[in-house]
C-alpha cells in the first residue's frame, strides 16, 4: 500500500464529467441518437428560454437598474444543474436523453450568459460601477456556491 | 406573438450550443472547458450588437431566444466546480477570469459595433 500523501487531492465526485453536455471529446452518440439528442436540446432550449421570458417579464427591470431577473435565473439553473447531474449520474444512468433534454436544453436555454455581459457592461455605461461590480462578482459567487449546494443536498438525499 | 420568438429562437440557440461544444472540445486536450468559453463570448459579442441595434422583434428573437439560449450560465458554472473537486484549481480560476473578461470585451465591442450600425 503506497504511503498515504497528506497533500492528495480528494474529489467528492470521481467519475463525473467537467462539462456536463458533452462528457468526453470523442463522445459523439451514434447517427440516429444524435439525431434524437439534437431534437430533445432543441425542444429543451425552446422551452427553457420561454421560462427565463417569463421570469424577466415578471420582474422588469429599468436599463441602468440591477437586473434580478437574470440574477435569479441564472442562480436557479446552477443549483438545478447540480441537483440534475447528481439524479442523472446516480440514479439514471442509461437514460441517454434525460440530460441532452433538461441539462443541456432546458437549463442551457434558461440560463443565459449573453444577458449577464450586456447588462453588466450596461451597469458600466450608465455609470454605476458599484453595481456593476457586485452584479458581476454576486451573480458569479451565488451561482458557484448554488451548484455545490445542489450537487451536495442531491447527495445527501440519494445516497 | 413574442413568446413565438422567444421559443424559435431559443430551439435553435441550444442545438447550436450543443453542436459548438462537441466541435470545439474534440480539437483540444486541455481541462479548460473551451467550448462553452467559445459559445458564451460569441453570443455576448452578438447580444451586444443586436441589443445596440436591433428593433424590437429582431432583439426578442435573436437576443432573447437565440443568444440567451446559445450562451449558458449554469454549465460555466458546473465546470468551473467540477474542475476545482478534481484538484485543477488553476484551470478553475482561469475560465472564470477568461470567461468574464472575454465575455464583457466582447459584449461591449458588440455593442459599439451595433451603435455604429
Amino acid at each position: 500500500m503506497p504511503p498515504h500523501d497528506p497533500h492528495e487531492h480528494h474529489d467528492p465526485y470521481p467519475g463525473f464529467p467537467v462539462d456536463p453536455d458533452v462528457t468526453r471529446a470523442a463522445d459523439v452518440p451514434p447517427p440516429r441518437l444524435h439525431t434524437q439528442v439534437l431534437a430533445v436540446v432543441a425542444a429543451g432550449g425552446a422551452l427553457g428560454a420561454l421560462a427565463r421570458w417569463a421570469v424577466a417579464e415578471a420582474l422588469p427591470h429599468a436599463s441602468g437598474s440591477f437586473p434580478w431577473a437574470t440574477l435569479l435565473t441564472n442562480v436557479l439553473g446552477c443549483f438545478l444543474i447540480g441537483v440534475l447531474m447528481v439524479l442523472v449520474i446516480e440514479r439514471l444512468p442509461d437514460q441517454r436523453l434525460v440530460r441532452p433534454f433538461l441539462g443541456t436544453g432546458i437549463l442551457g436555454g434558461f440560463t443565459t450568459f449573453s444577458t449577464y455581459a450586456v447588462d453588466t457592461r450596461t451597469l458600466l455605461a450608465a455609470d454605476r460601477p458599484v453595481l456593476a461590480a457586485a452584479y458581476l462578482f454576486g451573480t458569479l459567487v451565488v451561482g458557484l456556491l448554488a451548484v455545490v449546494a445542489g450537487l451536495r443536498l442531491t447527495e445527501r438525499v440519494v445516497r | 406573438m413574442t413568446f413565438l420568438l422567444v421559443l424559435l429562437g431559443g430551439a435553435v440557440g441550444a442545438p447550436a450550443r450543443y453542436l459548438t461544444d462537441l466541435a470545439v472540445q474534440r480539437r483540444h486536450d486541455t481541462a479548460l472547458p473551451w467550448g462553452t468559453w467559445t459559445v458564451n463570448v460569441v453570443g455576448s459579442f452578438a447580444l451586444g450588437v443586436v441589443a445596440a441595434s436591433g428593433p424590437g422583434w429582431l432583439v426578442t428573437l435573436a437576443g432573447t431566444g437565440f443568444c440567451g439560449a446559445l450562451t449558458t450560465f449554469s454549465t460555466f458554472g458546473y465546470e468551473t466546480v467540477r474542475l476545482t473537486e478534481e484538484g485543477e484549481t488553476a484551470a478553475a480560476v482561469a475560465n472564470v477570469v477568461g470567461s468574464l473578461v472575454a465575455g464583457l470585451t466582447a459584449a461591449a465591442l458588440g455593442w459599439v459595433l451595433g451603435s455604429a450600425l
